[in-house]
């Protein structure tokens, strides 16, 4: 049975897209059928980090509205294996997403996918109320800092109340963690909060912390998923979160301060 | 059946009309936000309204409200009702009624609106004052210019018609009606954004209160988790209603619409297990831990 993952936060720019690519990336890796859809209707950034921008000839919206089969509008990933990505639409706005809409989609994909995941766009709106509307799970991808810390509550809020299963009253919508952005130094030094402050805050399970990490902007540029950048720190949190999501039990990396060559490596200084 | 019911009303009440099976007067007690005036400046007045409602963002809202006059310094002063008005639905509370002040005063209110209710303290009988020329002024004739101004729907008890064989009956309409006092459990953490009521009776949640969350009670207020949030008990005005809680990290704590917010909760009790409580209507923080 297929699993519907959404990556949200509320708060935007925490890092969703680079998320949603990567942990995409990983389970398709792993051998599993993984389909990522941009909800994202207007901006469209997840082709870009997935280097295929210039292969989207139909979008999710042209889908919803009848315009394009979904065989049409899937593009092929070219780094690798059983990984389908599905693009946002740039032209149209966001009411394009209608609730029977992406249901139909998502019924049509469950048939032959294992994972479905949904990059939610920034806020509370519309938009990411259609992300994670059908969601068996939800990523809930959170900065170490105060506001990024309550909009992830707030979201959290949203999913009980007002998803898929919370409305049948089925079994909750699977909760998960994911610290980014994480700098121990500036956590030492107070700036930052730490990852057993956010826990305590939100109080659900700790799925990944990853590190702050230039890796992750040289990946994006290059256009691809920073966890197939086997060497990074960032690359290796990501690895780490989706044996994790598969069940695996694995400790930790990367919560405390690197060794000062590791970093000097790491920023080429 | 129903039929015999309604018989055995009409013969009850053979000197009422039909009417009472559409509508019925009845004496009650509501409890009710009361909004003290002192000074008049509409738009000053509109933004500290502002700004007291902010502390509780929802809880106010749509609630009906008495404007009372009583601490008004200036009694010569007028007051623009219908500036308050406007400012008011702004805000979305609902004045209702205004209570004491001067005959002036009282009549600029009933001329928008407004209802009169007596002054439970102070001012009993308002300043006669001159008011032949507000009176010309109105444009119904038949303001109550010379006729006592306060007139209440007299309740039922005070009413000489009422023959004594009513009074079981009205022992049944009374509001002693044994209400059955329920229990709001709740398990999962109240998030930011999020409203939890428990009308009519006790709240208990089990998990933690994140700030931006607001839980509200008629009765008692208990947090198994930190609060963070907002608080508040007895919001339908019972100042016996209490908050406890295992770690007092709250926004705003409120009883019967006395609060505390964040600022001065940090003084005491912070971040321990705590009581919340009014005395001699006073909120008064304790430590729960003796
Ligand atoms: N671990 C990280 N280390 C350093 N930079 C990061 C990390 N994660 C994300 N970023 C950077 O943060 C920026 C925002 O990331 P991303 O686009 O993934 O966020 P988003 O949550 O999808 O944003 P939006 O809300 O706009 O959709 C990007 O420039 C990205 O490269
Ligand atoms: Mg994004």
């Amino acid at each position: 049975m297929a699993k519907i993952i959404v990556v949200t936060s509320g708060k935007g720019g925490v890092g969703k897209t680079t998320t949603s690519a990567s942990i995409a990336t990983g389970l398709a890796k792993r051998g599993k059928k993984t389909v990522v859809i941009d909800f994202d209707v207007g901006l469209r950034n997840l082709d870009l980090i997935m280097n295929c921008e210039r292969r989207v000839v139909y979008d999710f919206v042209n889908v919803i509205n009848g315009e394009a089969t979904l065989t049409q509008a899937l593009i092929k990933d070219k780094h690798v294996d059983n990984l389908y990505i599905l693009a946002a639409s740039q032209t149209r706005d966001k009411d394009a997403l209608t609730k029977e809409g992406v249901e139909g989609i998502l019924n049509k994909l469950a048939e032959t996918y294992d994972f479905i995941i949904c990059d939610s766009p920034a806020g509370i709106e519309h938009g990411a109320q259609m992300a994670l509307h059908f969601a068996d799970e939800a990523i809930v991808v959170t900065n170490p800092e105060v506001s990024s810390v309550r909009d992830s509550d707030r979201i959290l809020g949203i999913l009980q109340s007002k998803s898929r299963r919370a409305e049948l009253g089925m079994d909750p919508v699977g909760e998960h963690l994911l610290l980014t952005r994480y700098n121990p130094e500036r956590v030492l030094k107070g700036e930052m909060l730490a990852v057993e402050d956010v826990k305590e805050i939100l109080a659900i399970k700790l799925l990944g912390v990853i590190p702050d990490s230039q890796s992750v902007l040289n990946a994006s540029n290059q256009g691809v998923p920073v966890i197939l950048d086997e060497n990074s720190d960032a690359g290796q949190a990501y690895s780490d979160a989706v044996d994790r999501l598969l069940g695996e039990d694995k400790e930790h990396r990367f919560l405390d301060i690197q060794k000062k060559g590791f970093f000097k490596r790491m920023f080429g200084g | 059946m129903l039929l015999s019911v309604k018989r055995i009303h009409e013969n009850m009440h053979a000197s009422t009309s039909l009417s009472e099976n559409y509508v019925q007067l009845k004496g009650s007690l509501v409890p009710m936000t009361v909004m003290e005036l002192f000074q008049f400046d509409s738009a000053k007045i509109e933004s500290s309204l502002a700004q007291i409602i902010s502390q509780a963002p929802g809880f106010f809202e749509g609630a009906p409200i008495i404007i009372a006059l009583e601490k008004v310094a200036d009694e010569d002063i007028v007051i623009d009702f219908a500036k308050l008005l406007e400012s008011c639905a702004a805000l979305r509370i609902k004045p209702v009624a205004v209570r004491g002040g001067t005959l002036i005063q009282q009549l600029a209110a009933k001329k928008s609106g407004l209802a009169v209710v007596p002054s439970n303290k102070g001012r009993q009988d308002p300043k006669t004052v001159p008011i032949e020329p507000f009176a010309n002024e109105s444009a119904t004739q038949e303001a109550p210019a010379t006729k006592p101004v306060l007139e209440e729907v007299s309740s039922p008890q005070e009413s000489p018609d009422i023959a004594p064989k009513a009074e079981p009956e009205q022992m049944e309409e009374s509001p002693q009606e044994a209400e059955m006092v329920t229990t709001k459990i709740i398990y999962q953490p109240v998030r930011s954004g999020q409203q939890v009521y428990a009308r009519g009776g006790d709240l208990i949640i089990l998990a933690a209160v994140s700030p931006g969350a607001e839980i509200l009670a008629d009765g008692n207020i208990h947090v198994y988790g930190p609060l963070r949030g907002r608080a508040l008990a007895g919001v339908r005005g019972n100042t016996e209603a209490r908050i406890f809680c295992q770690s007092l990290e709250a926004e705003l704590v409120s009883i019967a619409g006395q609060y505390k917010i964040s600022e001065d909760l940090q003084k005491s009790g912070w971040k321990s297990s705590s009581q919340v409580c009014l005395i001699d209507d006073k909120l008064t923080i304790t430590p729960l831990s003796k």
